[in-house]
């Protein structure tokens, strides 16, 4: 079964039981969800607010549903999903902690990614002045859609405040999981977190 | 928020897009396909059914006929047939035309979504229209002759309800030889019985696709109907809903009714955008004769529509719209009135309609992801108000294209 190129896609269907719900806030053009839905026939729904990314959803056969997360996601009832992941995207939300609360409101667990600002070659950048642009921190500092820049020990910082559970963390450099400091060696944190 | 994903993903998702046909610079795989076009000259006929039907109301309808259309072909296994319910104001001419002199002015009312090559593509699906019992284009309503007193029914038409529409369509999908719809589909009015069909007969519904709708009206809206339905009852010539005997309309009544809806149609803004404080005449007339813009173009709508439409049936319509309410008998609970369900949905709404708001159509889509139903939701930005439904938004098109290929496939 294809990944589509995503590498953590693998992961994240690891930590996926089969027939489970799962909600996808954020998810583009649906690829996750219908890779799921092959590899693990989940009951899957995605959030998403973009048009061009809401038809490639409908036209791949994936659960759509066109909410503005800015307005939360009140409708959703508790525990309705096993679990509700949000991929490379925490970063742009503005509420961080609230949007954390929701997930593992609505779900039993969420799954979370995230480009880590302090990864070294991030931290390089910063040390010659300038700041950071990579794979997975494309934009330039005045038209990035990013608008919290934390790093991996900040984030787990922020989930001990909150009496949010590290069930798992799966960091990467550059496509490859990796085990050795991920907050120095990472460019992207995949965590998945339970309600404590 | 605006979620993004990485650039590499965005590029998937234009690939994607290619497929559908949306946006502008990328039609022209769907035009290779075929090229969208008319599904041309229609005629509409006419079923008859001599089983009573018992309405909502307690009384039995003796016998009927509908009146309806097709487009397409109904293949061998019969699993492309898709039913379009219509709203307030429409019949069973949903696509094609009856004058080959004048194909745009005699087209169906929702030709731009049904024909070959359109989201709603009778090359693959076999599309039916139907006109709603109490209607006044052909099917059994107050216009037609009560059997027992030989004259037409009038306000005697008893008030039928969205689901009794429903019990009638399935008579005429059991005439047609079709046990399961693809799909129901509709607007407003027309969302309603694609819901209701799928409450009524769910394992006759693979998809409903309820559009700019409603799980039941808001007193507001409740509020414009019985405007509506007073300046119809108010009109010295409704004669108690037996007008035809007296030769007259109440068209003072249905113009004024139709005034009144065509503003709640309408975003305040389109209405800005369109008319402004637009003179009629270039300057203040200082008369209650037409002196904006506006003023021209309801009125303007009013005659047309009382120049059609039978105000009796307009009544009942609207009644119909106040009724309809599934978690009725549920304690207002639409979730678990929506647990019969066993067809995949498609919602859809639009930003500026005010009349059947994005908030209303999500309440349908939370009680749908309550049952676990498959589902699928659009808020298309349209500037056209409750109307944008009938319209040919690109997104909104595209949306329905992808859907439609989806239960095509």
């Amino acid at each position: 079964m294809t990944s589509f190129g995503r590498f953590d896609f693998d992961c994240i269907a690891r930590w996926i039981k089969p027939n489970e719900r799962v909600l996808d806030l954020g998810c583009g053009d649906g690829d996750l969800l219908k890779f799921l839905q092959n590899t693990k026939q989940i009951h899957g729904y995605g959030v998403e607010l973009e048009p061009k990314h809401v038809i490639a959803c409908m036209a791949q056969g994936v659960n759509v549903l066109q909410f503005d997360l800015e307005r939360g996601l009140a409708g959703l009832e508790n525990n309705s999903f096993d679990h509700v992941i949000m991929s490379l995207s925490l970063q742009t939300v503005r509420h961080t902690e609230q949007a954390l609360r929701e997930m593992l409101r609505v779900g039993h667990e969420a799954v979370v990614s995230f480009p880590n600002f302090g990864y070294r070659k991030h931290r390089e950048a910063i040390a010659a002045g300038r700041m950071p642009v990579s794979k997975h921190l494309p934009y330039q500092w005045h038209n990035s859609p990013n608008l919290r820049f934390f790093t991996i020990a900040d984030f787990e910082q922020l989930c001990a405040n909150c009496g949010i559970v590290i069930h798992e963390l799966q960091a990467f450099d550059e496509g490859k999981p990796i085990t050795d400091d991920p907050n120095l060696n990472a460019d992207v944190a995949l965590y998945r977190l339970g309600r404590g | 928020m605006r979620l993004k994903r990485d650039p590499q993903q965005v590029l998937i998702v234009s690939r994607h897009v290619r497929k559908t046909g949306f946006s502008s610079e990328m039609t022209t795989t769907h035009q290779i396909t075929t090229a969208p076009s008319s599904v041309g000259l229609v005629k509409p006929q006419k079923a008859r059914f001599d089983k009573p039907l018992l309405l909502r109301q307690g009384t039995i309808l003796p016998g009927y006929e509908l009146a309806y259309e097709t487009y397409g072909e109904l293949n061998a296994s019969k699993s492309n047939a898709v039913l379009v319910c219509h709203a307030l104001s429409g019949n069973h001419h949903v696509a094609g035309y009856y004058d080959p002199a004048a194909p745009e002015k005699s087209a169906g009312w929702w030709d731009n979504l049904v024909g070959p090559g359109k989201p709603l593509d009778t090359e693959k699906f076999f599309v039916v229209g139907v006109n709603n019992l109490g209607g006044c284009f052909g099917s059994t309503g107050p216009i037609s002759t009560n059997p027992i007193t030989g004259k037409p029914y009038g306000a005697d038409f008893p008030l039928v309800t969205v689901e009794d529409w429903v019990c009638a369509q399935a008579q005429l999908a059991d005439l047609l030889g079709i046990d399961t719809w693809a799909a129901v589909v509709g607007g407003s009015l027309g969302g309603m019985q694609a819901l209701q069909w799928t409450l009524e007969y769910p394992e006759r519904v693979r998809h409903g696709v309820v559009i700019a709708s409603a799980p039941k009206l808001t007193a507001q809206n409740i509020a414009f109907n019985e405007v509506a339905r007073q300046a119809i009852l108010s009109d010295p010539e409704f004669y108690g809903g037996h007008y035809y005997e007296h030769g007259v309309v109440p068209r003072h009544g249905l113009r004024l009714a139709r005034m009144v809806g065509h503003i709640t149609y309408l975003s305040d803004d389109q209405m800005a955008e369109k008319f402004g404080r637009q003179l009629h005449h270039g300057t203040h007339k200082f008369s209650y004769d037409v002196d904006f813009e506006i003023e021209s173009y309801l009125r303007y709508q009013g005659d047309k529509f009382a120049d059609y439409f039978d105000a009796n049936t307009y009544l009942l319509t609207t009644k119909a719209l106040d009724y309809f309410d599934p978690a009725f008998n549920y304690n207002g609970n639409l979730q678990a009135a929506l647990a019969r369900a066993k067809a995949d949905f498609f919602v859809a709404s639009f930003t500026t309609d005010w009349r059947f708001a994005p908030n209303r159509s999500r309440e349908i889509v939370y009680a749908l992801l309550h049952n676990g139903r498959k589902v699928s939701y659009a808020e298309i930005e349209c500037d056209a108000g409750h109307d944008s439904f009938l319209l040919e938004d690109p997104y909104y098109h595209a949306a329905l294209a992808a859907y439609f290929e989806r239960i095509a496939r």
